[in-house]
């Protein structure tokens, strides 16, 4: 546990270290806001203003995500491999991506509403939506972690993790435009949470399939 | 897995399941009337079956509301497959549906529930007893041992429903060969061992031909039962998705040249795609309604949708399929191994 908190600490020193980054994650979802926002101007029907927003909170995971194993060079992963047991250094940045996403996953919602229009909440459930949001932004870096880190790999970069990832990624996005649909209607947490149950499985059963393979990735 | 004999033994299976599969015929059964509303008075209709012998044999028509029956005065065949019925309809059913029965020596008792809607209720009639028709010889028991093997007659599915034999096996043969995959997946891992990468990658190939397969024989049977080639449903997604997931599976392996590191990436997203699948089409089929049998809870088909009949010939065909299956799986990585021996004596 104390090495994923240093490791974590590591993160955040390098993110720190490199403000651009964060810079670059909002500014890719305020500016893909703004471009539907040309597009549209507003949406006042729900189904509508629901699945655009899971589609830009894809997107912005895709972007956010696939910069996390690309900004190693090469001296920087041995350092860290004769460091760190492998285990602990998924663990680590995992977590590390689910905080960002969570974090990113409101700074979209506050994007989003601005531009596109809140029309859409007035009847919502706003607990449970809200809660169906920064789910869904943890469950897309926890399934996205393991694939970047395999496109990575593999050499390829951003392209292949979109092919890789998108399959997988397609039953989420399914599950929580229909939660967050429900919850737009203002369906309370006896239906929502069974969906944010099924959510949190899920993601529990991904993060001991990264524990359990990232060490065969890691190593060369 | 040495030897012929489950070569053979899948074959003959699947023989079997084209010659019995497509050979039975459906249960006779009632699929039409010529009107549809029914009030107080003198009603007279045409009434179609399928497979029925209504030109041997006596007849009788009732028409039965919640539990009250009404006899028919007159049926009069037109041929095998039409009769026309006249019932003096008394004022006072009860409820707005009302079921149909037409009982014959030949083909047995024939129902087609929810026949008719019903105007002017009441609160009751009258009960009528049309007297008993099967007696002690023409009992139905004895009457069904003398027909053989017949299918159900499903309304919407008719004839279709012998596709149960094909597009349902080609999925079960599909996951098998997926479940062959991942067990040498983590063979790899475990080893490290290139044939059994060679394998897991001959085992992804042949269930990508047996769920397009499955693709296919579904779209058919959609577009027969439901009017569409595809619909957005949690089963069609989900076999849309599996599909996919192995495309990326053979996209991942193209990007790695070097066959060491390339036998561990491609193990690793399919352990992890696996796992991921298998919790996606047990989980979200029993989140949403469908049209596709076995939803609202349960990810199968339910016992429900089988009957004995159905069962010797359905049971067969998937082990069948399966057989098949894994037949096409080891000549094809009989094959991926030599192709890989003289890639090596040719450097």
């Amino acid at each position: 546990m104390g090495e994923i908190a240093h490791l974590l600490r590591l993160e955040w020193w390098l993110d720190r270290r490199q403000k651009h980054a964060w810079g670059s994650m909002a500014l890719y979802v305020v500016s893909t806001v703004y471009v539907c926002y040309q597009g549209v101007r507003h949406i006042a029907d729900r189904p509508v203003w629901n699945a655009l927003f899971w589609i830009i909170l894809l997107f912005a995971a895709f972007n956010a995500l696939g910069r996390s194993f690309q900004r190693e060079d090469a001296g920087r992963q041995l350092y860290l491999h004769t460091l760190a047991s492998p285990r602990n250094v998924i663990m680590a940045r995992t977590l590390y991506n689910a905080l960002t996403m969570a974090v990113l996953s409101l700074l979209s919602i506050a994007a989003y509403a601005l531009f596109i229009g809140s029309n859409a909440l007035e009847e919502a459930a706003v607990g449970p939506f809200l809660s169906t949001i920064v789910l869904g932004g943890i469950s897309f870096a926890m399934v996205l972690t393991l694939i970047a880190a395999l496109a990575a790999r593999a050499g390829n970069g951003i392209g292949l993790m979109a092919v890789l990832g998108l399959p997988l990624i397609l039953p989420l996005l399914l599950t929580l435009v229909r939660a967050g649909k429900l919850a737009l209607d203002g369906l309370g947490w006896n239906v929502i949470g069974q969906y944010l149950g099924w959510l949190c499985a899920i993601d529990v059963l991904v993060l001991a399939l990264a524990w359990l393979l990232f060490p065969y990735l890691w190593r060369d | 897995m040495k030897g012929w004999w489950w070569k053979l033994g899948s074959v003959a299976l699947l023989l079997y399941v084209v010659i019995i599969g497509l050979r039975t015929p459906l249960k006779p059964a009632l699929v039409h009337v010529s009107i549809d509303r029914i009030a107080p008075g003198e009603v007279s209709f045409e009434v179609t079956g399928y497979n029925t012998h209504f030109d041997q044999g006596p007849l009788r028509a009732e028409l039965e509301n919640d539990g009250q029956t009404v006899c028919a005065q007159r049926v009069e065949v037109l041929d095998a497959a039409h009769v026309r019925v006249a019932v003096n309809i008394p004022p006072g059913l009860r409820t707005p549906l009302t079921t149909l029965r037409i009982l014959s020596r030949t083909d047995g008792p024939l129902v087609l529930h929810e026949a008719f809607y019903t105007e002017g209720l009441g609160t009751g009639i009258t009960v009528e007893t049309c007297g008993e028709f099967f007696d002690a010889e023409n009992s139905m028991a004895g009457h069904s041992s003398k027909e053989g093997l017949r299918f159900p007659h499903r309304s919407i599915l008719n004839e279709t429903v012998r596709n149960l034999f094909f597009h349902v096996p080609m999925w079960f043969a599909m996951m098998v060969l997926m479940s062959v995959s991942f067990v040498r997946s983590l063979m790899v891992l475990r080893n490290g061992r290139l044939s059994d990468d060679r394998t897991a990658l001959s085992a992804v190939n042949v269930s990508l031909l047996f769920a397009t397969l499955g693709l296919i024989t579904g779209s058919l049977w959609a577009r027969v039962t439901w009017g569409a080639w595809w619909t957005s449903d949690a089963k069609l997604n989900g076999a849309a998705v599996t599909v996919l997931i192995y495309a990326a599976y053979l996209v991942l392996r193209g990007s790695v040249p070097d066959p060491h590191k390339r036998a561990r990436l491609a193990a690793v997203y399919n352990i992890f795609a696996y796992a991921l699948m298998l919790v996606f089409i047990m989980v979200l089929p029993r989140l949403t309604d469908s049209l596709h049998p076995g939803n609202g809870g349960n990810p199968a088909f339910s016992q429900y949708d089988l009957d004995d009949s159905l069962r010797t010939v359905f049971y067969p065909a998937v082990l069948g399929w399966i057989g098949l299956s894994l037949w096409v799986l080891n000549l094809t990585d009989r094959t991926a191994k030599l192709e890989a021996s003289r890639h090596e004596a040719h450097g």
